[in-house]
C-alpha cells in the first residue's frame, strides 16, 4: 500500500484501569469514627489553636501535627455559596440546588455541603443554617449523614466574624 | 559560584505497609527530624522547598499538595515539586541556589506504593502508544533484561545472588531497613523464581516511607554551625523511552551523568547506587567503572527496602551520613526513574576542607 492510500491514524484507545486499597488517615479515620455517631468531630492546632474540619492531620499552616479533638455544633454560617443551574454528571440531584461553604460553630474553616429548605435567591454570606441529618439508622462512615444544611431564623454574621464563632454560636 | 553543602538527612523506616497514616502523616515526623537536626523551626527557615512524588502511587490527581500541609506554609513560602524521584527535586534546588535565587533548600521525597499493585502502576510510565496498553510490568522488563545478560554471557545467576546477600547483612546495619538479615548466596539461589530468571531476592521490596535533605550555601552550613558535606557535582542524563533501541545491558546515560558531575576527579570511597533489581547493581557498577575500593550499598541500597520517589534522596542522604561521620572521604549517590534503568542521576559528595 502506498502512503496516499495508507488512512490516518488518529486515536489509539489505551483505556486505564487501575486498582487502589485507599486509606483515609488517621486524623481523617479519627473524623469519620465520629460522623458514624452523627458528632461532627474537629481538631485543634496545638500552635495556631484554629480548629480544623475534616481534619488531614497536620495544621497546614503550622505544619504540626494536629491531636486535640473538639467537638463542634452542627449548627454554621455560609462562607460563600453558588447556584447550580446545570445538571452534573453522575449527580442525582436536580439543578438548580445550592453549593454552600459553610464553617460550623466552633471550628475556623469551612466545609463544602449542600443547601435546602430554602429560597435559593434569598441564601446569603453570613446566614445561619443548622444540618438536616438522615435517620440514625442510615448513619455511615461520611459527610453524606448530613443530607444537607437549611436556614435558622437567626441574625446574620458579620463577614468579620465568620469562622470565629464559638461552638455555643458566640463570638469568639 | 557558590559552593553548595549538604546539613541534614533523615529518613523514615521502610515499610511493606504504612498503614492508616496518609501521606501527610507520614511526612511529619520526617520533616520534624530534619528541622531538629539542622536547629530550624519549619520550613519558614529556608528559602526554598522542593519535593518529589508520583500522583500514580496514590491514584489521585494533584495528591502531592497534601504534602504542604507538612511544611507551615503560611506566611507563604517559595516551593516546587517534581513528579519523580526527590533527588531530582534536589537537583532543582542547587540550580535555584546556583542561580542566587535562595541559599537554603528542604527537599523531601515520600511514596505510599502499598495502595496500589506497584508494578503494574509503574507500567503507566512507559511510551503511551506501543507498550503502556500492553501493561508491561517493571518486573517483566527487568527480567527480560536480566535474561539478556545470561544469555550474553555478562553476569551469572551467582553474582546477582551475590548482591541480594550483600544488600541484605548490609542492612542489618541500616535500623530503617525493611529486609534485612545474614543471607547467604546460596539461601539467595535456593529460592524458587518468581519472574523467571529473578528471584524474589532480586527484585526490590514494595515500600512506603519519606525522606528529607536540607542543602545550603558553605556560608549558611557555617551560620548553623552544623556538619556538612559538600556537593561537588550533579548531573543527569536520559535514554529513549524505545525499549528496542536501548542496550539495556548497559547504562551509557549513567556512565554521561557520572562524567558530567566530574566523578572521576577522586577516590570514590562509598557509592549509593539506585538498583531496584539485583542485576541492575551490576550494571550500573560497570558503567561507573567502580572498583574494590568503593563500598557499594552500605545501607543495603533499595533491595533492602524501596521507597519510589524518596530512595534517590535517601542514596545522597546515606552518602553525607558517611562523610560526616568520617566513614568516607568521597562518595557518589546515584538515583534512577524509568524502566531499565532509563533516567539516571549522579550526585558527587566530598568532605568538607577543615573551616
Amino acid at each position: 500500500m502506498s502512503e496516499e492510500e495508507q488512512e490516518m491514524i488518529t486515536k489509539v484507545e489505551a483505556p486505564v484501569y487501575l486498582k487502589y486499597n485507599f486509606t483515609a488517615g488517621s486524623a481523617p479515620t479519627r473524623f469519620l469514627a465520629q460522623i458514624k455517631k452523627g458528632v461532627l468531630a474537629g481538631q485543634r492546632c496545638p500552635k495556631c489553636l484554629a480548629v480544623y474540619i475534616p481534619t488531614r492531620g497536620s495544621c497546614g499552616r503550622c505544619g504540626v501535627p494536629t491531636v486535640e479533638e473538639v467537638e463542634l455544633s452542627d449548627k454554621a454560617t455560609v462562607q460563600s455559596f453558588t447556584i447550580v443551574s446545570i445538571p452534573i454528571p453522575n449527580n442525582p440531584i436536580e439543578p438548580p440546588f445550592i453549593i454552600a461553604n459553610v464553617v460550623p460553630d466552633g471550628a475556623n474553616v469551612s466545609f463544602i455541603h449542600l443547601m435546602s429548605e430554602c429560597v435559593n435567591e434569598e441564601v446569603h454570606i453570613g446566614q445561619r443554617v443548622q444540618a438536616v441529618w438522615k435517620p440514625e439508622d442510615e448513619w455511615g462512615y461520611s459527610m453524606d449523614n448530613i443530607r444537607y444544611f437549611k436556614p435558622l431564623d437567626e441574625p446574620d454574621v458579620p463577614i468579620e466574624l465568620i469562622g470565629k464563632l464559638t461552638v455555643t454560636g458566640e463570638e469568639g | 559560584m557558590k559552593e553548595i553543602a549538604i546539613v541534614g538527612y533523615q529518613q523514615s523506616d521502610s515499610r511493606s505497609d504504612a498503614g492508616a497514616v496518609n501521606e501527610v502523616e507520614m511526612i511529619m515526623p520526617v520533616l520534624e527530624r530534619t528541622f531538629a537536626q539542622v536547629g530550624i523551626n519549619n520550613a519558614q527557615d529556608v528559602d526554598f522547598v522542593c519535593s518529589g512524588s508520583c500522583d500514580y502511587m496514590q491514584g489521585a490527581a494533584f495528591a502531592f499538595v497534601a504534602g504542604v500541609d507538612a511544611l507551615g506554609a503560611v506566611p507563604p513560602i517559595k516551593e516546587s515539586h517534581v513528579e519523580m524521584d526527590a533527588a531530582w527535586a534536589l537537583y532543582e534546588s542547587m540550580l535555584k541556589i546556583r542561580m542566587g535565587h535562595a541559599d537554603s533548600a528542604l527537599i523531601y521525597g515520600f511514596g505510599k506504593s502499598s495502595p496500589g499493585e506497584l508494578p503494574i502502576v509503574l507500567s503507566q510510565q512507559l511510551d503511551p502508544y506501543y507498550l503502556a496498553p500492553l501493561w508491561v510490568d517493571t518486573i517483566s522488563l527487568a527480567a527480560m533484561q536480566a535474561r539478556m545478560m545470561l544469555d550474553q554471557g555478562l553476569i551469572t545467576e551467582r553474582d546477582m545472588a551475590e548482591v541480594v546477600s550483600r544488600s541484605r547483612r548490609n542492612a542489618m546495619n541500616n535500623p530503617h531497613a525493611q529486609l534485612s538479615g545474614d543471607m547467604s548466596a546460596d539461601d539467595v539461589l535456593a529460592q524458587e523464581t518468581y519472574v523467571s530468571p529473578l528471584r524474589k531476592g532480586d527484585c526490590c521490596p514494595v515500600s512506603d516511607g519519606a525522606s528529607a535533605v536540607v542543602i545550603a550555601t558553605v556560608e549558611k552550613a557555617k551560620e548553623w554551625g552544623v556538619p556538612y558535606a559538600l556537593i561537588s557535582g550533579i548531573s543527569h542524563a536520559i535514554e529513549t523511552h524505545n525499549m528496542g533501541m536501548r542496550d539495556i545491558t548497559d547504562s551509557v546515560s549513567t556512565r554521561i551523568a557520572a562524567e558530567r558531575a566530574g566523578m572521576k576527579a577522586g577516590k570514590v570511597d562509598v557509592a549509593q547506587l539506585y538498583a531496584p533489581f539485583s542485576h541492575q547493581e551490576i550494571i550500573l557498577t560497570r558503567a561507573l567503572g567502580l572498583g574494590d575500593e568503593t563500598s557499594i550499598n552500605p545501607s543495603g541500597g533499595v533491595l533492602a527496602g524501596n521507597l519510589m520517589m524518596a530512595s534517590g534522596l535517601s542514596n545522597i542522604g546515606e552518602v553525607f551520613n558517611r562523610i560526616i561521620s568520617g566513614e568516607a572521604e568521597r562518595g557518589i549517590a546515584h538515583a534512577t526513574s524509568g524502566p531499565c534503568l532509563q533516567h539516571n542521576l549522579v550526585t558527587v559528595l566530598e568532605k568538607a576542607e577543615k573551616a
